[in-house]
C-alpha cells in the first residue's frame, strides 16, 4: 500500500490577510480577526493525494503544525477523503521559522511511521518561502522535488515528474520514499461533498505537542529558528497623483495625452 | 568576532553555459557587503563547459571561483549540487551565502541551508549589514517592511529575485583565483534531472519590456481579464499580473509581478484593477510613469502612481483601448 502524507497549512484567508497591518508607532503587528483557511496548494496536495488513492491502493495521513484552531482545515481534509489527521500543537512550536516548522513536521513524520509520498504545496500564501518541502526533505535525509506540475509515471519505486521550471519544465526521475511540492497546475482540487463532511465526524484527529514527540524547547518554535524578525517598517508613500476626472471618454483622453507627452506611448 | 576572512559566498547557476542575470547582479552586491565586512566575494559555479564562464564572473567581481565542470553537472541535480556546496561550505566557513531565487535556487537554498542548520530569508528586496556587522534582510510584508536576521548560525543565507540589484561593469583586467573542484565520480543516485525542456514564452517578455499592463483581482472574471490582457496587447505591453489573478486561473504564474514574481521596470506601468498591496509594487522597479485604475477612490494604489483613473476597469478599458488606437491612427496619418 502506497503510504502517503500531506502536509497543510493553516493560513490567515488571503482575501482579508490585507487587514493585517503594522502599527507605525508600536511597530508590531495590528492582528485583526483573520480566520484561518486551508492554505490553497494544499489543495492541490490534497486533490493529488486522492487521485493517487483512486488509482492505487493508497492510504492518506494529513499534518498540520499551528495553534488549535489549525485543526479546523485537518477536519477540511478528512471530509475531502482523508485517512487520518494529526495536528502538531503546543506553545512552544509558536514562532518557528521554515527551518524550525520543517524540523517539527519531519519529527511528526517519523512518528506517524511508515511513509512513501510526503506531498506539500509548494507555497504557502503568509511566508511564501517554498522551503518548508525541502527541508522536511533534508531531514528525513530523502530526496525532494519541487513545483511539480504533472506525475508522469507513478505506481512504481521510481516515480517521473515534471517539475515547473521557467518557461518549460524539467522532467525528474525520483526514488521513494521522496517528498513532493506540488504547483497549481497539477490539477483541479474537488470541493467538499456533504457526505464527506458527515463520514468525517467519525475520523479522529490526534494532537501532538512537544512531550508526545520527544523534542528539546530549543530545537522548535521561535527559539529552533535560525533566523529571527528584528525589525518592522511602516511605509509611506512615494509619488504624488494626479486623479483624472471628467467622463469616462474624457478621462482615456486624457490618460492618453498625458501619457503621449510623457513619450512614454 | 566572526574571524575576517570568511568570504561572501554566491552560488552562480547557469542554464545552457549561460550564467543568469542574476548571478551577475548578486556577485555586484556581495562585493559592497564584502568591502564593508573587509573580506573577500567567492563564487561556486556548476555546469559543463564553463570554464570561459568562470572568467566572466571574475570581471563581474569575484576574488576566488569555485569551478564543478563535469558533464554531469551540466543541468542543476539536486542532490549532487546540494552535496558539493555544503562540503565545501563546511571547509570555507562563508560569512554570507547569496543565491538567486530561480525555480533551481528556490530548492536549492533550502536543501543547502538545511544541510548546514542554519538560516535562510526569502524574498529580499535590499540587504544590509547593521552596526554589528550582521546581515539584515529587508522582505516586504503587512503593508510595510520586515528586517529579518540570522543573528547567530552561519552563513547567513538569502535568496534574491532577478532586478532587485543591479549587473555590475564587467572589468576585464579584473584577476581571480579558479578553483577547480573535485567531483565525485559516484554519482548519488536517488533523484536526476533527465531533462530540461524549454517552451518559448508567448508575448513580450517582462523583465524587458518598455511598457507592462498588470491586471488584478478587480477584473472580476475571465472576461474582464481579456479586456486587461487586450490593452496590453494594443500597447504592444507585457502582461503582468498579480497573485489573486494567478490563484484565479486567469493567467500564469509567470506573469506574476512582485516580491515572489517578477522584477519589471518599465519606462509605463499600468495598474489595472489591483490595490497596490506592497508584495505586488516591489516588482516595479524605477518605472518613469506609473497610471492606476481602480474603482475605490480611497485605494492605497493611488498613494503610488502618478496618473489615476477612478472608475470600474470593466468599462473603462474597452474604452482606453479606443483611445489609444485613435491616438495611434492619427499619429500614422500625419
Ligand atoms: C511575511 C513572512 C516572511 C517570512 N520570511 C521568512 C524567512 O525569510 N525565512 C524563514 O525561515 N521563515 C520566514 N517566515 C516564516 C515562515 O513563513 C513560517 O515559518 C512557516 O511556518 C513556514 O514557512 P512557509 O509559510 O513559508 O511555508 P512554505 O514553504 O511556503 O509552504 C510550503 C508547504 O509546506 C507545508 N507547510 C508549511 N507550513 C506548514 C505547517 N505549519 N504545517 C503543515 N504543513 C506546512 C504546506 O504543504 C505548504 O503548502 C516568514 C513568514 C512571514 C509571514
Ligand atoms: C509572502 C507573500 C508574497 C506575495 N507575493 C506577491 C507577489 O509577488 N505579487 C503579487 O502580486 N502579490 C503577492 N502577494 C499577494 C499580495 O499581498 C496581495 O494579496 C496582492 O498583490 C493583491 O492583489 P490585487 O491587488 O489584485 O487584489 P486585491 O488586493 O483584492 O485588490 C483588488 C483591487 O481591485 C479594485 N477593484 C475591484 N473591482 C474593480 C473594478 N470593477 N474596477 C476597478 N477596480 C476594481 C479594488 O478596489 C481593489 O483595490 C504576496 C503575499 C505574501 C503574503
Amino acid at each position: 500500500m502506497l503510504k502517503i502524507v500531506v502536509c497543510v497549512k493553516a493560513v490567515p484567508d488571503p482575501k482579508e490577510a490585507h487587514k493585517i497591518k503594522i502599527d507605525p508607532v508600536t511597530k508590531t503587528l495590528m492582528r485583526s480577526d483573520v480566520p484561518l483557511v486551508l492554505n490553497l496548494m494544499d489543495k492541490n496536495a490534497m486533490e493529488a493525494a486522492l487521485q493517487l488513492k483512486e488509482q492505487l491502493d493508497a492510504h492518506i495521513t494529513v499534518l498540520s503544525m499551528g495553534p488549535p484552531p489549525a485543526g479546523n482545515v485537518v477536519k477540511e481534509c478528512l471530509a475531502l477523503g482523508a485517512d487520518h489527521g494529526y495536528l502538531l500543537t503546543d506553545q512552544a512550536f509558536g514562532g518557528a521559522d521554515a527551518y524550525a516548522t520543517a524540523y517539527t513536521l519531519a519529527q511528526g513524520i517519523e512518528k506517524i511511521g511508515e511513509y512513501d509520498v510526503v506531498l506539500c504545496g509548494m507555497a504557502s500564501s503568509d511566508g511564501s518561502t517554498e522551503w518548508v518541502g525541502p527541508q522536511i526533505a533534508t531531514v528525513l535525509k530523502i530526496p525532494v522535488v519541487t513545483r511539480v506540475k504533472e506525475l508522469v509515471e507513478y505506481g512504481g519505486q521510481w516515480w517521473q515528474v515534471k517539475a515547473g521550471m521557467e518557461n518549460g519544465y524539467r522532467l525528474v526521475r525520483v526514488k521513494l520514499p521522496a517528498v513532493l511540492t506540488v504547483s497549481r497546475e497539477l490539477n483541479t482540487p474537488r470541493t467538499l461533498s456533504f457526505s464527506g463532511i458527515i463520514k468525517a465526524r467519525k475520523k479522529e484527529i490526534t494532537a501532538w505537542g512537544i512531550n508526545q514527540l520527544g523534542l528539546p524547547e530549543e530545537s522548535v518554535g521561535q527559539k529552533g529558528s535560525p533566523t529571527i524578525v528584528s525589525d518592522l517598517d511602516s511605509l509611506t508613500s512615494r509619488r504624488t497623483v494626479e486623479i483624472i476626472s471628467g467622463t469616462r471618454e474624457e478621462k482615456a483622453e486624457q490618460l492618453v495625452n498625458k501619457l503621449a507627452d510623457a513619450g512614454v506611448i | 568576532m566572526k574571524k575576517q576572512d570568511s568570504p561572501v559566498w554566491v552560488i552562480a547557476e547557469q542554464i545552457d553555459c549561460q550564467v543568469l542575470a542574476v548571478s551577475f547582479q548578486l556577485i555586484g552586491q556581495a562585493r559592497k557587503l564584502a568591502a564593508e565586512l573587509g573580506t573577500c566575494v567567492e563564487v561556486v559555479l556548476l555546469g559543463d563547459n564553463i570554464s570561459e564562464q568562470a572568467r566572466q564572473l571574475i570581471a563581474a567581481g569575484a576574488d576566488k571561483v569555485y569551478l564543478g565542470n563535469a558533464p554531469d553537472l551540466a543541468f542543476y541535480q539536486p542532490e549532487i549540487y546540494t552535496e558539493i556546496i555544503v562540503k565545501l561550505a563546511k571547509e570555507r566557513r562563508p560569512e554570507i551565502m547569496l543565491i538567486g531565487s530561480t525555480s533551481a535556487g528556490t530548492e536549492l537554498a533550502p536543501l543547502i541551508a538545511a544541510g548546514l542548520e542554519t538560516g535562510l530569508t526569502a524574498h529580499c528586496i535590499d540587504l544590509l549589514l547593521d552596526e554589528n556587522k550582521i546581515l539584515i534582510s529587508k522582505i516586504p510584508a503587512y503593508g510595510g517592511l520586515l528586517s529579518i536576521i540570522c543573528p547567530e548560525k552561519r552563513p547567513q543565507m538569502a535568496t534574491i529575485a532577478t532586478g532587485v540589484f543591479t549587473s555590475p561593469h564587467p572589468d576585464e583586467s579584473r584577476t581571480g583565483e579558479i578553483v577547480p573542484l573535485k567531483v565525485p565520480a559516484e554519482l548519488p543516485g536517488r533523484i536526476q534531472t533527465l531533462k530540461v525542456v524549454r517552451e518559448e514564452p508567448e508575448g513580450v517578455p517582462l523583465e524587458s519590456a518598455p511598457i507592462v499592463v498588470a491586471g488584478g483581482a478587480g477584473a472580476g472574471d475571465r472576461k474582464g481579464w481579456g479586456m486587461i490582457a487586450d490593452l496590453a496587447q494594443t500597447l504592444n505591453a507585457a502582461l503582468g499580473s498579480t497573485r489573486p489573478a494567478v490563484d484565479e486561473g486567469w493567467t500564469e504564474l509567470e506573469t506574476m509581478i512582485g516580491q515572489s514574481g517578477k522584477m519589471v521596470s518599465p519606462e509605463l506601468y499600468i495598474g489595472v484593477g489591483l490595490s497596490g498591496e506592497l508584495q505586488h509594487m516591489v516588482g516595479i522597479v524605477g518605472a518613469k510613469v506609473m497610471v492606476a485604475v481602480n474603482n475605490d477612490a480611497k485605494s492605497q494604489v493611488f498613494e503610488q502612481v502618478d496618473y489615476g483613473i477612478v472608475d470600474d476597469c470593466r468599462e473603462f478599458v474597452p474604452v482606453l483601448i479606443e483611445k489609444i488606437k485613435e491616438y495611434r491612427e492619427k499619429l500614422v496619418t500625419c
